[in-house]
């Protein structure tokens, strides 16, 4: 008894000690973790707490009165028309741009790494990254000359070639194409970016030696550049599948009208509008909250999953 | 080795389809230049279709700056990318490298404090809540603040900081030198790629910032440049008739003020950013 209490006052000491000795280090962790409670965590509990109440700005935070019953604004929601649509939009943007994005940002590399020409390569790489560094606003003003009805010139291409134009930016559907699209466009480059870096990683003595066995380019890829990559797509894949409910706020408040809400309008959007244009924060912040969890939910499963099949696991 | 026929066919078929994603993303841009380029007589003439402008004209670019609004929303921006971007990478680092240390106390509590927000977000309305409560609405300090730290980059920073070689550090610390003047002298001077890396990344989102803008600041000044721009794209497209339509070919200089500075930067960090990114994919 008493040399466990000697032990631990020891224990103390040396942690004391070390404290002391890495004071430095500790005073440079400060600023950060300020920054990371005040902007960080405390939006995560203000979201819970603000999203089971009726907030009113006169109270504040703390001041407003709990909703009665506590789940009404998750109530509302569920039950609300919008629910279902919201739902299905965001899967439906989400998941295009998912299923479409990763094999073509692979493709990508794929062709990057068998040209044989350096200075091409260079110069298709850093074009293919420009998109990722314009804002959404940019090519918002894009979109305009290219797919406008009255003056894209794209739309001109096709009315001389078809004879009539096509209301891309208008028709509900083809706007959420145009949605899907621009995000590749603008994704694609960046994203093989990550599948590049692990093809070039690959012993070159693999495809020497596939060649010499009369191996063609393509079974190479099929056989050596697929699966040396597996275990980096997964991962990219994993992170993707956590961020499924987030089909691209930033793109769509900016490009969207009211005329194609049916299918664009996602969670993220409602909840912006429902927030700031409605001013009903708990009932925004209560989505918001769904939102997440569903989120942390979904990452935390298909790490699960492939951590049992695969051993990949991002922790 | 020589190249056989086939090899040549080979390389001649990749190189041109590269070629084609090439031009795919290069072209939106060069249409938009040549529109901001093409006076407006011809650009009405020729029914908005101007591949190649006959005659160049800067009209467009002059009337831009002249837009309510756009000089003062342009420094705004101007200055959120740089001392902004400064500021996020001083903080980043600082909070990066103690938790690189190996030894450091209570290590595996900082790591998993620092990645919980990475899973979590408190989201829109939550984080606004607390811009309001912490005074920054209608600042600047609203646009760089409440993202001073992103903790993805953290993340690569600490990742960095941990695969650089300890000894160099302990030798260091063996001569007497402090944790800080190990940071300055001995730890900066090898972080070039990662500080290029991050730079860039907080740089490109404070040049595009507009969702910060649009929520934190509605005071017309304090606003961003991707605001006044977005706004201005969107005035034409509502056709009110007492307000000063923009034209088009205006808005596409517009367009490219926004565009090109971020343009111009980013080929000279490339090399730096590859190796980043590499660091966000491995573990740890």
């Amino acid at each position: 008894m008493n040399d466990l209490f000697k032990n631990n006052v020891k224990r103390k000491k040396k942690l004391i000690k070390k404290i002391i000795s890495q004071r430095a280090l500790l005073l440079m962790l400060l600023p950060g973790v300020i920054f990371y409670i005040v902007y960080l965590y405390a939006p995560i509990f203000t979201g819970v707490i603000v999203s089971i109440k009726d907030y009113s700005t006169k109270a504040g935070i703390l001041g407003s009165k709990f909703a009665d019953p506590w789940f009404k604004n998750f109530k509302f929601f569920f039950n609300s028309p919008a629910f279902i649509p919201l739902l299905k939009n965001t899967f439906i943007i989400s998941f295009s741009k998912l299923i479409l994005g990763i094999p073509l940002a692979i493709v990508l590399a794929i062709l990057l790494n068998e040209c044989r020409s350096l200075k091409l390569k260079r110069a298709v790489q850093t074009l293919t990254y420009m998109p990722h560094f314009l804002s959404w606003v940019v090519i918002y003003g894009m979109c305009f000359i290219l797919f406008s009805e009255t003056n894209g010139l794209i739309n001109d291409w096709i009315r001389s070639l078809t004879g009539s134009s096509i209301p891309v930016l208008t028709n509900p559907s083809m706007f959420r194409t145009m949605i899907i699209g621009t995000d590749i466009w603008k994704t694609t480059g960046w994203s093989a970016i990550i599948y590049l870096a692990a093809i070039s990683g690959i012993d070159p003595q693999l495809y020497e030696a596939a060649h010499l066995d009369g191996c063609s380019h393509f079974k190479s890829i099929i056989y050596i550049t697929l699966p040396s990559i597996s275990s980096i797509i997964i991962i990219t894949m994993i992170l993707r599948c956590g961020t499924i409910l987030n089909a691209g706020f930033d793109q769509i408040y900016v490009m969207y009208n009211e005329g194609v809400y049916s299918t664009v309008d996602i969670i993220d959007t409602w909840v912006f509008r429902t927030g700031f244009e409605n001013f009903n924060l708990s009932l925004s912040s209560a989505v918001g909250l769904f939102k997440s969890v569903i989120s942390f939910t979904l990452i935390f499963i298909v790490n699960k999953i492939s951590n049992h099949y695969r051993g990949e696991s991002l922790w | 080795m020589v190249k056989s026929r086939s090899e040549k066919i080979y390389q001649f078929v990749i190189a041109s389809i590269l070629i084609l994603i090439g031009i795919l993303c290069l072209f939106p841009m060069l249409y938009v230049v040549s529109v901001s380029l093409t006076p407006y007589e011809e650009y009405l003439r020729q029914s908005g279709v101007v591949l190649f402008p006959k005659k160049i004209t800067f009209e467009a670019y002059r009337q831009f700056w002249k837009e309510p609004y756009v000089l003062r929303c342009f420094i705004n921006t101007v200055l959120i990318s740089t001392f902004g971007t400064a500021l996020n990478i001083i903080a980043t680092v600082l909070m990066a490298y103690p938790l690189s240390k190996r030894d450091l106390v209570f290590k595996k509590f900082f790591t998993i404090f620092a990645l919980i927000p990475l899973l979590i977000t408190g989201g829109m309305i939550p984080t606004y809540l607390i811009v309001k409560n912490t005074g920054l609405l209608n600042s600047l300090a609203a646009l760089v603040i409440p993202t001073l730290i992103t903790p993805y980059t953290l993340l690569i920073t600490k990742s960095f900081f941990s695969s650089i070689n300890g000894s160099l550090f302990e030798s260091a610390r063996i001569d007497g030198a402090g944790e800080f003047r190990v940071l300055c002298s001995i730890a900066l001077p090898v972080s070039k790629p990662i500080i290029a890396t991050i730079g860039l990344m907080y740089g490109v989102s404070h040049w595009n910032e507009y969702f910060s803008s649009l929520m934190y600041n509605s005071e017309s000044t304090m606003r961003t440049l991707q605001v006044v721009l977005r706004e201005m794209l969107n005035r034409a497209n509502k056709m009110e008739a007492d307000i000063a339509v923009p034209t088009r070919t205006l808005q596409m200089a517009g367009v490219i003020v926004s565009a090109v500075p971020i343009i111009l930067v980013y080929p000279f960090l490339q090399k730096h950013f590859t190796q980043g990114i590499m660091l966000g994919a491995v573990k740890g």
